[in-house]
């Protein structure tokens, strides 16, 4: 057969019909060989949104590849009174500015949501972009207290302490951040501690192990004996990441492949690594659906007291009551369920009417599967 | 409380909803029940009206006076009507520089006789600093139906055509606030869809222009409208290099992006190579293309489904949630 010229488009290689049917192909033979269907966790909302968007759901599961959503949405696992103790602090100060991505504003809690708040007079939240952006906004409104309220993994610490780090640098008095920063493989081993569900394997997150690397991950095939692959995020990428992890099943030889490598190094960046532990440190984080988990959580190390939102405005971050009855988010998390087993799923449960995180936030499996996935169903 | 969120307006489904459930009910007539996008009038006529806020107010491609008329002149062509007489009515924030006004006319004058309309009447309001954004204007449109949208009559078999690459002008307002320091050769697409008027008579059944909302929210009101599948193939849908691109780096799904000067067509499938000839002698739908066709084998009645490049379907629901306001 002629070989193709190589393509000038550098993405459409990873997505193009050819491509996928055979390594969807390779898959299917390895399910064969093993003689059972499995069962993976994809950690990162941008795979599960990945999976979606190009359709590829219900073509794995032909090639006997169940895919189950995990934590990997920062969005969703931050719990509701980080939210609350914002808007109790926007409500109840003038000239509070605070900056936040996006989809943060949009997360429903008892009190409302960031969106629908409205703030003290002069106070105010803004969504922007980056954490610069928060920065930029503190030097230019010296009169307002700007907090920066950053949720995020190990992709997104880097920058926020690096912000943090200026402020410092810069003496900015009226800057502080509200660290909702949470790390993924002390979750992974949270998910496989409690054995709640049964997973036979993990496609690990692209972005985030750029920063941590290949050997974050050890513990999973070293403990427990469970195979995964590193994945990037075209379709393609995450095909060779099932067929790693269906070949390490097969072959009884549990590793963390690196299916990524155009990017991701095995040592991760030791420069972002070296700029989060001189800034932050680690602590029992409380995550939605999850719970408690042991050095789960990243904040501000004590000498950067001044830049903890916390501390300076003296928040509290309590759980309230479990308040949206019947939304299941937190199982959805943990890849007990899928979205379309919450009863709340589609009914009084949509992207204009959020009852929980993960119909919220454009990682959240709930809000995905909304958007994209009927069509797989085929007549 | 209840407020007005900015989603409102969006055009997408909560837009939908309020339409429906707020404004129908108090004015409800049977021109305004249809929910064209002109009225269609006794007489032939049919009126339609649109207001535009875009920010910035000057942006690649085109600017607020380009978009104020051709988005008028937009409506009542693919409402099968031939664009006659517009109204213009300005709201201007005290402090305006008047070169920016006169530079904002003179282009309203330039593309209304390149649409062979005519200004006729108009008003002008100047409000106190801060009580809005330098300047709105509102348009209204009047012309005669030459051809009529036979959305009952689309079979399945029929193609989907786009007369162009789609997105561009949402990306071009988006990249040109700046907000993602990203600069790139995006244009906005806003144009005139004028010489569409002829396809009426040529096997054309329905036509939308794509505006808020994206391609994947025309194709997914047009799903409900027609009673059969549609099956559209990502492959087949032109963008331009330079959008593939920003939206591979910022993240963006281009089906949702809106133009200013595209629009989707049904065409009998007996008729569609001529109608897709035609749009390609025209300089501005020169890239045009068939990118789906109404559908009896898969997918169930009202779905809009895409096949990706990688072979896997996908439905393709109405935008929901819209992060940019004031894209027109």
């Amino acid at each position: 057969m002629a070989r193709k010229k190589p393509s000038r488009e550098l993405l459409s290689d990873w997505r193009s019909g050819p491509t996928i049917r055979s390594l969807l192909k390779a898959i299917s033979v390895e399910t064969g060989t093993i003689g059972r269907p499995l069962r993976i966790m994809e950690v990162c909302g941008t795979h599960t949104m990945t999976l979606h968007r190009s359709g590829l759901k219900p073509l794995l599961r032909e090639a006997g590849v169940a895919m189950v959503s995990g934590p990997g949405c920062p969005v969703c696992i931050t719990p509701d009174y980080y939210h609350e103790a914002i808007i109790d602090l926007v409500t109840s100060r003038k000239n509070i500015l605070v900056g936040t991505f996006g989809d943060m504003t949009r997360v429903p809690t008892a009190r409302g949501s960031l969106q629908t708040t409205v703030p003290a007079p002069g106070s105010e939240i803004r969504i922007v972009y980056s954490p610069e952006e928060a920065l930029e906004l503190a030097v230019k409104n010296p009169e307002k207290e700007v907090i920066f309220f950053g949720a995020g993994f190990e992709t997104t610490i880097p920058a926020i302490a690096f912000t943090v780090k200026r402020a410092a640098a810069e003496n900015l008095k009226n800057f502080s951040l509200l660290a909702a920063l949470w790390l993924i493989p002390p979750a992974l081993q949270a998910i496989l501690e409690s054995g709640e569900v049964a997973i036979d394997g993990f496609i690990y997150p692209g972005h985030v192990s750029v920063i941590i690397g290949q050997k974050a991950y050890r513990f999973v095939p070293e403990k427990f004996g469970v195979p995964g692959a590193i994945a990037g995020f075209e379709p393609a990428d995450v095909l060779l990441g099932i067929l790693s992890v269906a070949r390490q099943i097969r072959l009884g030889r549990p590793e963390v492949a690196n299916e990524y490598r155009r990017v991701v190094q095995a040592e991760g960046n030791p420069r972002a690594l070296a700029l989060m532990e001189e800034m932050l440190e680690p602590y029992e984080a409380d995550w939605r659906g999850l719970g408690r988990i042991k050095r789960s959580g990243l904040r501000l190390k004590p000498r950067f007291l001044e830049l903890d939102a916390v501390r300076k405005f003296n928040l509290q971050l309590r759980p309230a009551k479990p308040l949206k009855l019947g939304c299941r988010c937190g199982e959805v998390l943990k890849g007990l369920i899928e979205p379309v087993d919450c009863p709340l799923f589609g009914r009084s449960c949509d992207p204009e009417h959020p009852r929980g995180p993960c119909m919220v936030s454009y990682e959240g499996a709930c809000l995905i599967e909304y958007k994209y996935s009927s069509g797989g169903r085929k007549q | 409380m209840k407020q007005v969120s900015l989603e409102m307006g969006s055009g997408g489904r909560l837009m939908q909803e309020f339409i429906k459930e707020k404004l129908l009910p108090v004015f409800k007539n049977r021109y305004l029940n249809a929910l064209h996008d002109s009225a269609l009038l006794p007489g032939g006529l049919a009126l339609t009206t649109d207001s535009y806020t875009v920010d910035p107010i000057f942006f690649p491609g085109g600017d607020i006076g380009t978009l104020c008329v051709n988005g008028t002149v937009n409506d009542l062509v693919v409402s099968g009507a031939r664009p006659e007489y517009l109204s213009l009515a300005l709201i201007i924030e005290e402090g305006l520089e008047l070169a920016t006004l006169e530079k904002i006319l003179l282009s309203i004058r330039k593309t209304a006789s390149r649409n062979r309309v005519s200004i006729v009447t108009g008003d002008t309001k100047v409000v106190p600093r801060g009580q809005a954004d330098r300047i709105y204007i509102n348009t209204a449109g009047v012309g005669h139906l030459v051809g009529c949208p036979e959305p009952e009559k689309v079979r399945p078999g029929d193609k989907i055509l786009v007369t162009g690459p789609v997105g561009e002008h949402g990306l071009a307002i988006m990249l040109a606030r700046n907000n993602f320091r990203l600069s790139s050769r995006v244009r906005s697409d806003c144009g005139p869809l004028l010489f569409l008027l002829p396809l009426w008579k040529k096997g054309v059944l329905w036509m939308r222009d794509i505006t808020r909302g994206g391609l994947a929210t025309v194709l997914s009101e047009l799903a409900e409208k027609v009673g059969y599948p549609l099956l559209v193939e990502e492959e087949s849908i032109p963008f331009s290099r330079a959008l593939r691109g920003a939206v591979e780096i910022l993240g963006i799904d281009p089906l949702y992006l809106a133009c200013e000067g595209r629009a989707l067509m049904v065409v009998k499938e007996s008729e569609a190579k001529r109608v897709l000839n035609f749009l390609k002698r025209q300089a501005a739908s020169r890239e045009a293309a068939i990118i789906g066709e109404v559908q009896d084998k898969i997918g169930r009645k009202g779905e809009a489904l895409l096949r990706t490049s990688s072979g896997g379907l996908r439905l393709l629901e109405p935008l929901t949630s819209e992060l940019l306001p004031r894209i027109c």
